[in-house]
């Protein structure tokens, strides 16, 4: 039925165009409802913000690596304000960390990973003209814009941006007589978030919406490509995890501005003697990290989706253990909800709740490993083709298992206690979730490209970046494992007090900090090549085939120009699973779901 | 300003520099008809091969780093807890090296060794329930395992001090540490922040830090009466804002007298003495090995986190609550000096919890003496009492008198 009310839209569309050869500037490329434009407008933007936020990252690495000296590369950014005589001030390197933070895990990685890929290749996996409601769509983007713009302007204001780190835990970004981040700053990092949490849920109730209802025929819910049941299992824990850090930044917001006592109890500070009793700061962590947690997937579970399938694509091999995939992300879905208080073992909460969240959150290895044996058995005896979307997704496979083992020692709140709030954690939490989210956007980046720009990117290039990017990484976060067992905190401005107690340590410290700054500028340069590379592509790439990967979803089977409503004619029909690689019995490796089952041929 | 001009330029002819590059690249794979889609054999053979050289430098670059970096840095644990976390977390180390490196070598392994060619076809192999059930069933037993031996840990670390343990309190404030020693009776006294004067810093419930909190509180030179002078004062004019400001003010503190009087009503005077016997120590924390400690954390303002990297140990202070650890030290800091070869080595307590600008200042040395000299530490240091110190006899109770009976008059009801 629907697929019936669809093709008549799409006849009236058709029509309709004959009067209006061309659509206009405005609607095309700015309010935009095509889900391929809205998914590129996602890009476009997070693309930028992550350079800000890399930028970030930089300047204060720079800071650490060489503390106290004069540096032109801060002042010509920062200012006299914020770095006099190029020299980082104390308040600003905490605004840095803060707003890098920030936009990494939220614009960068929610905004930019899932709502990218989220709005390309749903309606065009599942074989649908265009998400549940376009109206909404494109309203979830202007509201990620909005708190993306708000969340910059923030950065320029007098006092600066939020200073409290991106958890930002109050009481510190409660009161502005604690710093000065905590003013005008925080409250432009509040409603931001808030107008970004409200986009993302506006996204996320369409992507559900989209996937439960405008499948085409015979795309069952088990013929659907890992892909869409990543961006599925996101979409519903965005749906049930945001709306508690909404709550949070409300209840804060309201500590802040109107005297409540949600968070705040019997504090003095900067000499005036505050009436507020009662509240908890640990109530606080707990509403955070219920969506903090939740959001490590919500940022790794499009990267492992878009990973499964150019894995299984270059492998030219079906996915392994398919239906164990799924049964993993949905594992791994749920229990992301329990495991939450293992951020909070030693804030003062109930040791016995404590042991509750080891216990939960050492379960998720079970599905992890799954998810990572699954993968090294595609690549066996698979006939390995390596684009620069392969090498990417084989990177992720490697720093998720590299972040995911070390994952295995903060969950034991026993051992937490001793590297808890190190440099060992800020390594493991960039390797599993950062790198390996960054890495399944550039895979993913890379592979469907041609199919968001109708070009192909640079190959050459491509294998550079990703060599560059793959040393990098490691090059930074290997050693920052160390800095972490040697006792190092995070965000401290530099390890100068090391010095008054224990000189050696304080030398290792300082070498590795060197060390990890050299491999993170080499790094960050290494992003203009691909940075390069994309804009270039765009332009002058040569022009894309319909379907260069080989690939057997149903995306690759639209024209490569961009039509309103995705197919020409009719809505494809799907007859298979969508990993039908080197079938034995075929001549071709691939056979797209679009072709129904031989005679006597097995689905799988 | 030169130099960012000249940065610029670079900039700049880099970007011109590459697209050249690119055009001529492009223009050749024209020649050669490849459409950036397929990947010649020569690259996909380099790509694998570079995945194994990838794989042996990361592998030789992790075991460098853990050869020349491995524990050096904190040395060995110094506490009767950090023994325990030690064994724990090497035992862990194994476990996790083991997976990583065969997940690892397997995952590149396999990419060098199953790139495309020409002729061989991919194995189509989609699923093996057997496979799946034993990577599902050994991850289980290994988590298992973790799990039990950190539970068994956790339960002893977090377990209720003994009778024997001393008590201590440390106080964080942005951006020190104070430390206060329970005193002759091992009990440390209440405190109730509210009660913050220039002399009671630690806010500590007595009888008479309770009056001079509440003649503060009137009397004092931002106290209630004096904003009550500017406020009544006919012949000045305040602007709204300082008026309001004023306001707001004056009902915050109303509001905590009258919480003051509540208290006044509750305490009663045997309770004095848990607090006046109190020490309090400032810059240095002085401990005894093989004593066990339970310490009490607390906050004036923010988060802080007691960290105390070399005994393993931590916690964060939260203001409105009491968070508790304890640690036995085995080691006096003369004998780690030796351990780590390092004269001038002490141990630390670190704030860990982003707490402001000057985060990374907040810090409190802390020595561990054998008990002959701690007892002789100590000894000189019990003559220095809350009491002693702060408020030296004779206690007169004479003032609070008027002040109570002031507030009476004064305080809205």
């Amino acid at each position: 039925m629907a697929s019936v009310a669809h093709d008549e839209h799409n006849h009236a569309d058709m029509h309709h165009d004959e009067h209006h050869h061309e659509e206009g500037f405005v609607s095309k490329y700015i309010f935009s409802q095509d889900h391929k434009m809205i998914g590129k407008q996602f890009l476009m933007t997070a693309v930028f913000m992550g350079i800000v936020a890399m930028l970030l990252s930089v300047l204060f690495r720079i800071q650490l690596a060489w503390p106290g000296e004069s540096s032109d590369f801060l002042s010509f950014f920062l200012g006299e304000q914020w770095a006099p005589n190029g020299v980082l001030k104390e308040d600003m390197y905490l605004g840095l960390v803060t707003i890098h933070g920030t936009i990494m895990v939220f614009f960068l990685l929610t905004g930019g990973l899932s709502g990218t890929f989220s709005n390309i290749l749903i309606p065009l996996q599942l074989g649908a003209r265009d998400m549940a409601t376009g109206f909404l769509n494109m309203l979830s983007y202007w509201f990620f814009l909005v708190s993306s713009l708000i969340m910059l302007i923030s950065l320029f204001i007098s006092t600066g941006p939020a200073m409290a780190g991106w958890t930002i835990y109050p009481p510190l970004s409660a009161l502005p007589q604690a710093m000065s981040g905590s003013g005008t700053g925080m409250t432009l990092w509040l409603l931001s978030m808030a107008i970004f949490i409200a986009g993302s849920l506006i996204g996320s109730l369409n992507y559900i919406v989209t996937v439960i209802n405008l499948r085409t025929q015979g795309m069952t819910m088990t013929r659907m490509p890992l892909t869409i049941w990543t961006f599925f299992v996101t979409a519903i824990l965005g749906v049930l995890s945001f709306p508690v850090l909404l709550s949070a930044a409300l209840l804060l917001m309201m500590d802040r501005l109107v005297g409540t006592s949600f968070f705040l109890s019997d504090i003095i500070v900067g000499g005036e003697m505050l009436a507020n009793h009662g509240g908890s700061p640990i109530l606080f962590q707990h509403l955070f990290w219920f969506l903090g947690h939740p959001e490590v997937y919500i940022v790794l579970l499009p990267a492992l989706g878009l990973s499964s399938e150019i894995i299984a694509t270059n492998s030219r091999k079906p996915i392994f253990g398919y239906k164990a995939m799924i049964g993993s992300i949905l594992a791994i879905g749920f229990l992301s909800f329990i495991v939450w208080g293992h951020h909070m073992f030693i804030t003062g909460m109930n040791p016995f709740l404590g042991s509750v969240f080891v216990f939960t959150t050492l379960l998720i290895a079970i599905p992890s490993a799954v998810k990572v044996f699954n993968y090294l058995t595609t690549l066996w005896r698979g006939s390995l083709i390596f684009t620069p979307a392969m090498l990417y997704a084989i990177a992720l496979v490697s720093t998720f298992i590299t972040g995911g083992v070390t994952g295995i020692i903060l969950a034991d709140s026993a051992l937490d206690i001793a590297i808890h709030d190190t440099y060992f954690v800020v390594a493991h939490f960039h390797i599993v979730m950062g790198m390996s989210a960054v890495f399944g956007m550039f895979a993913g980046v890379y592979h469907w490209f041609p199919k968001m720009y109708g070009r192909m990117m640079n190959m050459r290039l491509g294998y550079v970046h990703f060599w560059i990017t793959l040393v990098g990484a490691y090059g930074v976060f290997f050693p920052m494992h160390f800095v972490g067992l040697a006792g190092a905190p995070r965000r401290y401005y530099d390890s100068s007090s090391f010095g008054d107690f224990n000189e050696s340590s304080y030398n290792m410290i300082m070498d590795l900090n060197i060390i990890i700054t050299i491999f993170a500028i080499i790094a960050a340069l290494g992003q203009l090549i691909f940075l390069f590379n994309f804009f270039y592509s765009i332009f002058r790439g040569p022009k894309a085939p319909q379907n260069p990967w080989n690939s057997t979803t149903l995306e690759w089977t639209t024209p490569v120009e961009h039509i309103h409503g995705n197919w020409p004619g009719e809505l494809p029909t799907v007859y298979r699973w969508p990993y039908d690689y080197s079938k034995p019995g075929s001549d071709v490796d691939f056979i797209p779901q679009t072709v129904p089952l031989a005679d006597g041929e097995e689905e799988h | 300003m030169e130099n960012k001009l000249i940065i610029l330029i670079a900039v700049i002819l880099g970007t011109i520099a590459l697209s050249q590059l690119v055009r001529v690249y492009e223009l050749s794979s024209k020649l050669r008809k490849t459409g950036e889609y397929e990947v010649s054999n020569r690259d996909n053979v380099l790509m694998a091969r570079l995945m194994l050289i990838f794989m042996i430098f990361q592998f030789l670059g992790l075991i460098y780093l853990m050869i020349k970096y491995g524990w050096t840095g904190l040395g060995v644990a110094a506490s009767n807890e950090g023994v325990e976390t030690d064994w724990l977390l090497n035992l862990n180390f194994v476990i996790i090296l083991a997976i990583f490196f065969l997940t690892n070598f397997l995952l590149f392994y396999f990419s060098f060794k199953y790139v495309r060619k020409p002729g061989v076809k991919a194995y189509y192999y989609p699923h093996n329930n057997k496979l799946e059930l034993i990577w599902t069933i050994v991850p289980a037993v290994v988590m298992a395992v973790i799990i039990i031996l950190g539970l068994k840990s956790w339960n002893k670390l977090t377990a209720m001090s003994g009778s024997d343990a001393i008590r201590i309190e440390l106080f964080s404030k942005q951006f020190d540490w104070t430390a206060r020693y329970a005193g002759a009776d091992n009990v440390l006294g209440r405190h109730d922040y509210k009660l913050t004067t220039d002399n009671n810093e630690l806010a500590l419930v007595t009888s008479n830090t309770i009056d001079t909190s509440i003649r503060v509180m009137l009397q004092g030179p931002s106290g209630i009466e004096a904003i009550q002078r500017i406020l009544n004062n006919r012949d000045t004019v305040l602007n709204d804002s300082t008026m309001n400001a004023l306001r707001t003010d004056l009902s915050r503190k109303e509001r905590l007298l009258r919480l003051l009087f509540q208290m006044k009503g509750h305490h009663s005077k045997k309770q004095d003495n848990s607090a006046w016997d109190d020490i309090i120590q400032k810059d240095t924390l002085y401990l005894c090995v093989n004593q066990p400690y339970e310490f009490n954390f607390r906050s004036k303002d923010v988060l802080h986190s007691a960290y105390f990297p070399h005994f393993r140990a931590q916690m964060n202070n939260v203001p409105g609550m009491t968070t508790r650890t304890k640690f036995t030290p085995i080691l006096t800091t003369e004998q780690m000096r030796k351990k780590m070869n390092d004269p001038k080595f002490n141990f630390v307590l670190l704030c860990n919890k982003i707490c402001g600008g000057a985060h990374y200042k907040m810090k409190m040395i802390v020595v561990v003496k054998d008990k002959k000299s701690f007892d002789v530490w100590m000894k000189q240091k019990s003559k220095e009492t809350f009491k002693a110190k702060y408020f030296p006899a004779p206690v007169s109770k004479a003032p609070a008198t008027p002040a109570t009976t002031s507030a009476a008059a004064t305080t809205p009801m």
